[in-house]
């Protein structure tokens, strides 16, 4: 085995904890989280796994559950999950040099290139980010980042590691991946899993002995690289730099069906706001625009069509995203179907240099565009979005997506602070 | 001051300039105050050398900023220690709580800010108010501590 050493933290339940910080209540009752649009369950405590409620079921499934266990259940609360993220991941900033925030509650941190033994590391930012945040993490070391993962669910499901277990340190490591079911592994997906189970592949040790050639064969390259890291052998470093986006998109669905043109330009106009403003987050500009509509899955009549837009210069300029955009949908909407859902996905993203010459209009202009963006943006930002918008979005908005049980922005909107009566 | 990935990082000293970087986190949305560079231009001037940073409140306030939270208080029950209906106080789970520390606390699921004491083997959570009755923290009780008060702000005019 080499001498890298690749830890995995991952925060427990992590939407349920967040909500659990601010309301010492919902501590040891069952809590769960839902979706966009209040659809599917998207986080659940312990109780609620307990309870056989599986991650990703539609809401409404669970209903006779929910009465009958009294389920507390939240809307997603995006702003403070992401600001309770950012804080977990300040807090272990602080004691490493290097961290990959590889999503909004899991990290690999290197932990060999840290002169301290690795468990008591792990116990000291399990209790650090703990005692900061009020999030509970658990934490899998091991040689390779594919171990890593392993290591953190033993970590998490079995609670005598508290919290933290070094596979390396492990003299059993065969019979502990016998245990550990194939499709759990990291990177095998639902597809491969029945390939493999095909195959009489069951297990991750099972995996890890495989053989080269065949694994090439049916898993790719990439299936490979999964294989030699089960075995022991790092393939994947830690990966600070996130790759430059392919594609930005904006898709949603709506809180009640859409019918008519007039409100579905509405709402598309809406998302086109949403999305050149990621644009010029991610300081990129689009060159086309591939947006969609569709109808609910789980109706009689179902309908989905899309349309890609070439948009005449490379930009980020609302107004541009929002006619390109409105007109799409014009071409695209048919009459007498009940849409649910919408979306418009930003493609061949280049760079925004700013000094780029436009072939359709003048500095000037381009600069101007550019300032009013800028104030667009920098009043939204410190008043709050949808400050300043814009007439196409519409006013009423009735086909916003449901967040009927939220909690409050507690650590990032000064009016959403926690009260405390003294 | 805690050396933290939100202040002073180095101090250069090369001949007669003297440089202080600040990096900044603009996630944080933490405003550091401008730079001030002290580049002499042929001759040294003590002018230059005694200009100061603007203030800035977030680095007086806040030590620890992942562990900093914000919360709003109503009642009158910890009035004798200066903290008054309507205050915005600072919560600080960084800081380890002692005897006598104002914190936040919650019992059996709800929220309160009181002062700690610790006397003769128990945990008493005290009000700063003669009205109100200390509280013991009993074994059957859902008891936390959920952060150390380090300032409350009073609006004034």
């Amino acid at each position: 085995m080499s001498n890298k050493l690749f830890a995995l933290i991952d925060c427990n339940n992590f939407f349920v904890s967040c909500e659990r910080v601010f309301n010492p209540a919902l501590r040891n009752v069952p809590v769960m989280v839902l979706s966009n649009n209040d659809g599917c369950v998207v986080a659940r405590s312990q109780e609620v796994k307990d309870l056989g409620i599986p991650m990703g079921i539609p809401a409404f499934k669970c209903e006779p559950l929910i009465r009958r266990h009294n389920i507390h259940v939240f809307s997603s609360n995006f702003e403070l999950y992401g600001d309770m993220s950012a804080r977990v991941m300040n807090v272990l900033y602080e004691f490493v040099p290097e961290i990959e925030v590889y999503s909004i509650d899991e990290a690999f941190i290197r932990f060999d290139t840290i002169a301290q033994d690795a468990v008591e590391l792990g116990a000291l930012l399990r209790k650090r980010v703990l005692q900061w945040t009020g999030i509970p993490i658990s934490i899998g070391i091991a040689p390779t980042k594919t171990l890593a993962k392993v290591a953190n669910q033993i970590a998490k499901k079995q609670t005598q590691h508290k919290g933290v277990f070094d596979i390396s340190r492990a003299l059993n490591i065969d019979e502990i991946l016998e245990q550990f079911k194939v499709e759990d592994v990291w990177g095998v997906g639902r597809q491969y899993t029945k390939k493999l189970q095909r195959n009489r592949i069951t297990n991750a040790r099972q995996l890890k002995y495989a053989k080269d050639v065949w694994v090439k064969k049916n898993m790719t390259i990439v299936g490979l690289r999964t294989v030699h890291e089960l075995r022991g052998i790092p393939c994947l470093n830690i990966v600070t730099q996130p790759p430059s986006k392919q594609s930005i998109a904006h898709t949603r669905s709506f809180g009640k069906k859409v019918t008519e043109l007039k409100e579905l330009k509405e709402a598309i106009a809406d998302y086109a706001v949403q999305l050149a403003y990621k644009l010029r987050e991610e300081k990129m500009l689009a060159c086309s625009l591939y947006v969609f509509i569709m109808t609910s899955y789980h109706t009689e009549f179902k309908y989905y069509t899309s349309k890609v837009i070439e948009l005449i210069k490379p930009t980020s300029y609302t107004p541009d995203i929002i006619t390109a955009a409105c007109n799409a949908v014009e071409e695209i909407f048919y009459a007498g179907y009940s849409y649910k859902r919408a979306g418009i996905i930003a493609t061949e993203l280049q760079r925004d240099d700013q000094d780029q010459i436009h072939a359709f209009m003048s500095q000037e202009q381009n600069n101007k565009q550019r300032v009013l963006m800028q104030e667009v943006d920098a009043l939204n930002h410190k008043w709050g979005t949808g400050t300043v918008g814009f007439a196409a979005q519409g006013t009423l908005k009735q086909w916003r997506s449901k967040r009927a049980k939220k909690t409050q922005s507690f650590t990032t909107k000064w009016d959403d602070l926690l009260i405390i009566k003294l | 001051m805690e050396t933290t990935k939100f202040s002073i990082i180095k101090t250069l000293q090369q001949k007669n300039s003297k440089l202080t970087f600040y990096k900044f986190a603009p996630e944080w949305n933490i405003k550091l105050p401008l730079l001030q560079e002290g580049v002499p231009a042929g001759f040294p001037s003590l002018a230059n050398e005694n200009l100061g940073k603007s203030l800035d409140l977030n680095e007086y306030l806040i030590k620890h900023p992942a562990a900093t939270y914000f919360v709003r208080v109503e009642g009158s029950s910890m009035i004798d220690a200066g903290i008054k209906s309507g205050d915005l106080l600072i919560i600080d789970r960084a800081i380890e709580p002692r005897d006598g520390s104002i914190v936040v606390a919650a019992i059996n699921g709800e929220f309160t800010v009181k002062r700690v004491k610790n006397r003769v083997g128990s945990l008493y959570l005290v009000s700063e108010n003669p009205s109100f009755a200390p509280i013991r923290i009993t074994e059957d009780m859902d008891f936390e501590i959920w952060g150390v008060v380090t300032h409350a702000i009073h609006h004034i005019t």
